[in-house]
């Protein structure tokens, strides 16, 4: 374990973990939007900085994506990161004003207006749809595409995501829930990425409760016996 | 033939000398981008039939850009026992008048630029006299090259062969004395000597950034791991700038060489130089030079025969501007998208594909072989204490002479852009010089006379960056300019960090409000807030610096944005918005043109006829479009901007 201070609290760090993660498991609130533990380290949304100071040199950086580090003092409520956290906020509130989670966060950093023309976008761009449909389902459906202020979460050439296996992990992960999923008879759609896939009905109660496409990746990725699936989960449970 | 001892790589030198110094005539086309770009390629052809023409032996050759890019093509004639001739603004036309005058010992003086009778040769630490022995008529009035003004506070270590080597001929970069630093690094020197060398030569990053070369080596030599990554930086994107361009286009060797030295030093086996797409010439000659390198032995397997081998492959970059940030290169690369990653680990223990990989631009590993041939003791007594050699700039906008130029660290403004630039053209009034790229800041006209070097530029608020300069004079608008390069980061900012995307964005949308009549006065501190916020929050240097034009635009010239604010005018009288034409109707002859010429039928008055005297002439506010088209089409001066 990897022993430091966060605002003079000593915690230890798992060799390999970040600051964010030993803050929150700690019961230090720092706030955040691109983060979560089942995946990678982003550090998109800076919403998390803290000041480090190490070596007697104090340094601003995102807690998520500094790594866990024997003796440094990291200080969650300095002046300067609530200072530079609060213009972020209210960044995120210009693009997004919609979004509810963001007003409350806004809110709650003493941020109750915003300086700028509001745009009228919904996505606050912090990756974790694509990120878990990268690393955790493996499907790649998603990726950002575009540079600086044209930058969009999307399936290949704005088109229909057609490796999206509709399992809804994106729907989830996002911290706005802007992701939406219908399920009309046995057909589920994920709104955003256009995409719409037949479910299979299971054996017992005839319930349509899953897609294909997304029972058999799991199955081959879990590698499962071929009629794993024939029966729902609260069937099978 | 494949190189393997002192001794081939002397015979090829030979075979080199009599290509740069055949027993003949020579004429070399400087053909560059910025040569082409302005009819080098027609140049050269009608220089080819005149001389089938004239049936003598005349040699034509190619070579890169000599830095007065301004005056291309540029056209150099050498002939044993006559002085070296250059001549500017060439044409096709012309062309053939070069041939025939110079066979009849004659020079086209009208085009001549200078004349040259010694060469420097800084590999070497020599100089190599022409021996003159007949004088061709009309030369005496043109000045020697190193009396040019542009010339003669030069110092070119960088730009040592460009304009005096066929880019396409290994044999003259060996002639000229490459190679023979690689050779001595490789059988003379312990890799720890060279990386010793490069430290004490005070070398810092020629990419912007400045850090100690040889630091980066070292600890690249001391990371972990078998496999190591040596690679070059070519993904030059300031706009105006072009250093690396030129000098991958005129003397590509050269980079080579200095990256062959780096992998030996830090123990890589396989390379990658990174250049951006949008320089075809410079990929074409970089290839033809690592062809070349192959074969002669001096790059790929058991280098001269030592038992090192360095494979260098070449990386065409997609035209992101943020690739041209380590970890963002690195990731394209490997295939994923070009954006920056935290370094909290250094790239040079984990970098392309986590393996320790040390990255330095096109001027940095174009200076080892230089300092590894004169000794670090000779290359730290250029500069300046804490920035050593030489610095290559771009130096472009509003001055006389623009072109690519090399001083030692240290020299003033004032002496680049008066001395070297020959001030401002038109009797205009100096105002500025931007330098750093996009993310550079605008330094005003009282600290003309600070010496450049890192640290100074870093103290008034700009930086190094690559090298662009960009001059400005009174009909700069600094608001304007702030402006500009707001809205080339905003589009080449990756995206990825909330602070540099939304920040950038937002500093744009103020200035535009502020450039077309719509500011107040909380937006000086908002852009302050907003600056701050990009420089401290984002991942990168690019969101790091990001804030730099406005910020330095601020503490300069802070009045200027008040005016556009309070009293609602641009001094520069460049912003469109704010921008007033009014008739002087004591000048006015009321001739009529501008009421032809106004496409928004903005203007009112009847003109004068040899009946009547017609009606004054007023330009109604509301319609006018502050287009300027009457402003240009008035021929007695009686329409006013303010």
């Amino acid at each position: 374990m990897i022993p430091f201070s966060i605002d003079g609290q000593a915690v230890e760090g798992k060799e390999g973990g970040n600051v964010l993660q030993v803050a929150l498991d700690a019961g230090i609130d720092i706030p955040h939007l691109c983060f979560s533990e089942s995946v990678k380290p982003y550090g998109a949304c800076r919403l998390c900085l803290v000041e480090v100071v190490k070596g007697g040199k104090s340094k601003m950086t995102t807690s998520c994506t500094y790594p866990a580090t024997e003796g440094i003092q990291v200080l969650t409520q300095t002046e300067k990161v609530i200072r530079a956290r609060r213009m972020i906020i209210e960044l995120i509130l210009a693009m997004c004003p919609g979004d509810k989670l963001i007003q409350d966060m806004a809110k709650e950093m003493g941020v109750n207006g915003v300086r700028f023309k509001q745009d009228d976008k919904d996505c606050i761009l912090c990756g974790l749809c694509g990120r878990v449909c990268e690393e955790i389902v493996g499907a790649n459906a998603i990726q950002f595409a575009f540079r600086g202020d044209r930058r969009e979460m999307i399936p290949p050439f704005q088109g229909e995501a057609l490796s999206c296996i509709a399992c809804g992990a994106c729907v989830i992960v996002c911290p706005v829930d802007v992701i939406r999923m219908k399920e009309e008879k046995d057909e589920r759609t994920i709104v955003r990425w256009k995409r719409t896939l037949k479910m299979k009905q299971c054996k017992v109660c005839g319930n349509y409760f899953a897609p294909w496409f997304q029972l058999e990746k799991f199955k081959e990725q879990a590698k499962l016996s071929k009629d794993f699936f024939d029966v729902c989960y609260t069937c099978r449970t | 033939m494949i190189i393997r001892t002192k001794n081939d790589l002397e015979k090829i030198r030979e075979k080199g000398l009599k290509s740069l110094y055949p027993g003949a005539t020579k004429i070399s086309v400087g053909m560059a981008t910025c040569g082409l770009s302005t009819g080098a390629g027609k140049v050269y052809e009608a220089i080819q039939k005149e001389i089938e023409k004239a049936k003598v032996r005349i040699l034509l050759g190619q070579t890169g850009c000599i830095g007065f890019c301004q005056r291309e093509p540029v056209v150099d004639i050498l002939e044993p026992g006559k002085p070296r001739v250059f001549y500017q603004g060439v044409t096709s036309e012309r062309s053939g008048e070069l041939v025939q005058k110079w066979l009849e010992n004659k020079v086209v003086e009208d085009l001549l630029f200078c004349k040259m009778e010694k060469e420097d040769r800084v590999l070497e630490g020599s100089v190599k006299n022409y021996s003159i022995q007949r004088i061709p008529a009309g030369i005496n009035g043109t000045p020697h090259y190193h009396q040019v003004p542009f010339y003669s506070k030069q110092l070119k270590i960088a730009l040592r062969n460009c304009g005096f080597i066929n880019p396409d001929h290994i044999d003259e970069y060996i002639a000229r004395g490459g190679y023979f630093s690689l050779y001595r690094a490789l059988f003379e020197m312990k890799p720890e000597e060279i990386i010793g060398e490069v430290k004490r030569s005070g070398l810092r990053g020629r990419g912007g950034a400045g850090f100690p070369t040889g630091n980066k080596w070292d600890s690249c030599r001391k990371a972990k791991g078998d496999r190591k990554f040596i690679l070059c930086n070519a993904d030059e994107g300031d706009p105006g700038a072009y250093m690396d361009r030129s000098i991958l286009e005129g003397d590509p060797h050269s980079v080579i060489e200095g990256m062959i030295i780096g992998a030996y030093a830090i123990g890589a086996q396989e390379g990658f130089i990174y250049v951006r797409d949008e320089y075809p010439l410079a990929i074409q000659k970089l290839k033809i030079a690592i062809r070349q390198a192959e074969e002669a032995g001096l790059l790929g397997e058991n280098i001269f025969g030592s038992g090192f081998s360095l494979k260098i492959n070449l990386f065409r970059g997609g035209g992101a501007f943020v690739c041209g940030e380590s970890t963002a290169l690195m990731a394209s690369i490997e295939g994923k998208v070009g954006e920056p990653r935290a370094k909290h680990i250094h790239t040079t223990e984990s970098g392309l594909w986590d393996k320790p990989s040390n990255l330095n631009n096109v001027e940095t590993w174009n200076n080892i072989p230089v300092i590894v041939s004169r000794g670090a003791d000779w290359y730290s007594k250029i500069g300046t204490q804490g920035s050593k050699g030489t610095k290559v700039f771009s130096i472009v906008g509003k001055v006389k002479n623009t072109g690519l130029i090399e001083v030692p660290m240290g020299a003033t403004l004032r002496e680049i852009v008066y001395d070297i630039g020959g001030g401002v053209p038109d009797g205009k009034k100096f105002k500025a010089v931007q330098t750093g790229g996009p993310s550079g800041g605008c330094i005003p006209e009282s600290l003309i006379d600070m010496p450049v070097d890192y640290d100074q530029l870093t103290q008034v608020g700009s930086m190094m960056g690559s090298g662009g300069m960009i001059v400005m004079d009174e009909s700069t608008c600094m608001v304007d300019i702030a402006k500009y390069f707001m809205n080339f980061l905003k589009s080449e900012s990756c995206g990825k960090c909330t602070s540099c995307r939304e920040g950038t964005k937002r500093m744009h949308e103020i200035l535009t409000e502020i450039t077309e009549g719509r500011g107040t006065t909380d937006h000086i501190d908002l852009l302050k807030e907003l600056g701050w916020v990009t420089a401290e929050a984002s991942l990168c240097q690019l969101g790091a610096t990001a804030p730099n034009p406005v910020l330095s635009t601020l503490r300069y010239f802070q009045d200027e944005y008040e005016e556009h604010i309070i009293n609602k005018r641009c001094p520069a009288k460049v912003c469109r918005a704010l921008l007033r034409y009014r008739i002087l109707s004591d000048v006015c002859k009321r001739c009529g043109k501008c009421i032809k010429v106004c496409p928004a039928g903005a203007i009112t008055g009847k003109a004068k006829t040899k009946k009547e005297s017609g009606k004054p002439f007023k330009i109604g506010t509301e319609k006018c479009t502050r287009c300027g088209m009457c402003f240009e089409a008035c021929k007695f001066k009686a329409i006013e901007v303010e």
